[in-house]
């Protein structure tokens, strides 16, 4: 830890990031810590992450990156034995206080993995699930229309449109991804979170997800974690630099990848880490 | 690992081939001058014939950049290196340039009895060449105090430029057939002038390598 303190007071600290983005910020997290029992993998997280701008966050293997992203819609309460202390704040609300309705929290802060998860069933089913449970669709039309709206966003429309009742599993990997994010956007988030979403697929697939993060972000506030610090560099907006459970440094992409402030982010970028 | 020290390897390849480069140049520019001021044929026909190297050396180096780029896609402070690495070499080349340029200008002169004893232009040389050499004494050592002074220097080659062309006027005004020698002068000190923008290029080049903040055009 000594080292990182070192290297954190070597250079003077960057401007703040709602300055830096010239945006109001849609998550604001302080103080956060999270523990997976006794471990704790996250150190004192404070963050703003600004509305409608994409944020790329990345490390290192096991620097809590995806962690820190589920901690933004609980995504880690499902597993045993975790514990999270700190405030997550979406539009001014501490989403781990109170009345937080997390099937709510979920709907609103969505997801997709790095591999994607289609269900077994149609591609219709696939995006209409979610606008069912949550009641989103009061008429068949309506459906219809919805499940279009979802598909044509996340720009998959054109090659399902013909066969919208075969089954998901049919697609090809890119498609898959692209389905879950229409699956995500189905029911209307304002966050959309992605951890990794183009770590399994090929170039071509991988740019075509890029190209729908760049259109999504003018609607959506979009948090993307990544191993391709190409892919932070093309497609995100600011970055975010995790080391051993501690955010680094956080700032516009085009600085963190030609000038950052840390020593430790320049080591990282560069490829001399380790 | 494996791929960092690769990487790593090829960025020292590319600086010691920008070295030589800068090497050639200054050689090349020190023996433009002398030629003129020892009237030497022979050693102008040396700078005149042999601007080979340094043009295989422009083309190599770019070619260096450009793989290092597309293969590697350098961040940070090594994007920074690449990216000065194409800047310097250009300013390089076209140091070998201006030095074939004042070999042109010293045949011509060599042609016309001498218009005076050259004193001036060897000083404008020594000021160019030790910018030139700092210059690239800075990029080796990364030393951003060093590439200022080069910065500083610049003043003092600009103002003997002046002073070299008010004294060939006056040679010009008082004897016609002095005009086209001292004509070649003033070239040769405008040469040697835009060597010292070049070395001042290279030297905001390293500002910028080092420690990223742009000073061309007195840029803050």
């Amino acid at each position: 830890m000594s080292t990182l303190a070192s290297a954190l007071q070597s250079r003077p600290a960057p401007p703040a990031v709602e300055e830096q983005s010239g945006r109001p910020c849609k998550i604001a997290v302080s103080n956060l810590n999270f523990f997976y029992g006794a471990n704790r993998a996250l150190e004192d997280i404070s963050i703003d992450i600004p509305e409608h701008l994409v944020t790329a966050f990345i490390g290192p293997s096991g620097c809590g990156k995806s962690t820190f992203l589920r901690t933004l819609n609980r995504m880690n309460d499902i597993i045993a034995g975790t514990r999270v202390d700190g405030e997550v704040r979406i539009d001014g609300q501490d989403i781990y206080r109170g009345s937080t309705d997390v099937v709510t929290l979920r709907r609103r802060v969505g997801m997709v993995f790095q591999k994607s998860n289609p269900f077994p069933k149609s591609i219709f089913e696939n995006i209409a699930y979610g606008l069912r449970i949550n009641g989103l669709a009061r008429s068949r039309a309506e459906l219809n229309g919805r499940v279009e709206e979802s598909l044509k966003q996340a720009a998959i429309w054109d090659e399902v449109k013909d066969r919208l009742h075969e089954s998901a599993l049919a697609l090809s990997g890119g498609q898959q991804q692209r389905l879950c994010i229409a699956r995500a956007l189905a029911v209307k988030p304002d966050v959309l979170l992605m951890d990794e979403p183009a770590s399994a697929l090929d170039p071509i697939a991988t740019q075509r997800i890029e190209e729908l993060i760049y259109q999504l972000k003018s609607t959506y506030t979009i948090v993307i974690v990544t191993h391709n610090m190409q892919q932070a560099a093309r497609v995100s907006d600011l970055t975010a630099f995790f080391w051993l459970g501690k955010l680094v440094e956080v700032g516009r992409t085009d600085r963190i990848f030609t000038n950052p402030a840390q020593k430790l982010t320049e080591d990282y970028v560069t490829g001399r880490f380790g | 690992m494996t791929q960092v020290s690769h990487f790593q390897e090829e960025l020292d390849q590319l600086k010691s081939r920008l070295l030589e480069m800068g090497g050639l140049a200054e050689d090349r520019m020190r023996t433009a001058v002398r030629a003129l001021v020892d009237r030497d044929p022979a050693l102008v026909d040396a700078v005149l014939t042999g601007d080979t190297p340094v043009n295989q050396l422009h083309i190599e180096i770019d070619s260096r950049c450009v793989k290092l780029l597309a293969l590697h896609q350098p961040m940070a402070v090594d994007l920074r290196v690449v990216l000065s690495a194409v800047k310097i070499n250009t300013d390089l080349e076209r140091v070998g340039d201006l030095a074939v340029n004042i070999a042109e200008a010293a045949v011509r002169y060599l042609a016309h009895s001498p218009v005076k004893e050259l004193i001036d232009i060897p000083r404008m040389a020594d000021i160019a060449h030790g910018m030139l050499r700092d210059a690239l004494d800075a990029f080796v050592r990364r030393d951003t105090q060093l590439a200022q002074e080069v910065l500083n220097a610049d003043d003092a080659l600009d103002a003997l430029k002046t002073q070299v062309f008010r004294e060939l006027l006056t040679y010009m005004l008082q004897d016609p057939h002095k005009i086209e020698p001292s004509l070649d002068l003033i070239l040769v000190s405008r040469h040697l002038e835009r060597i010292g923008d070049h070395a001042t290029n290279i030297a905001e080049d390293v500002i910028f390598m080092v420690s990223a903040r742009d000073v061309r055009h007195h840029a803050q």
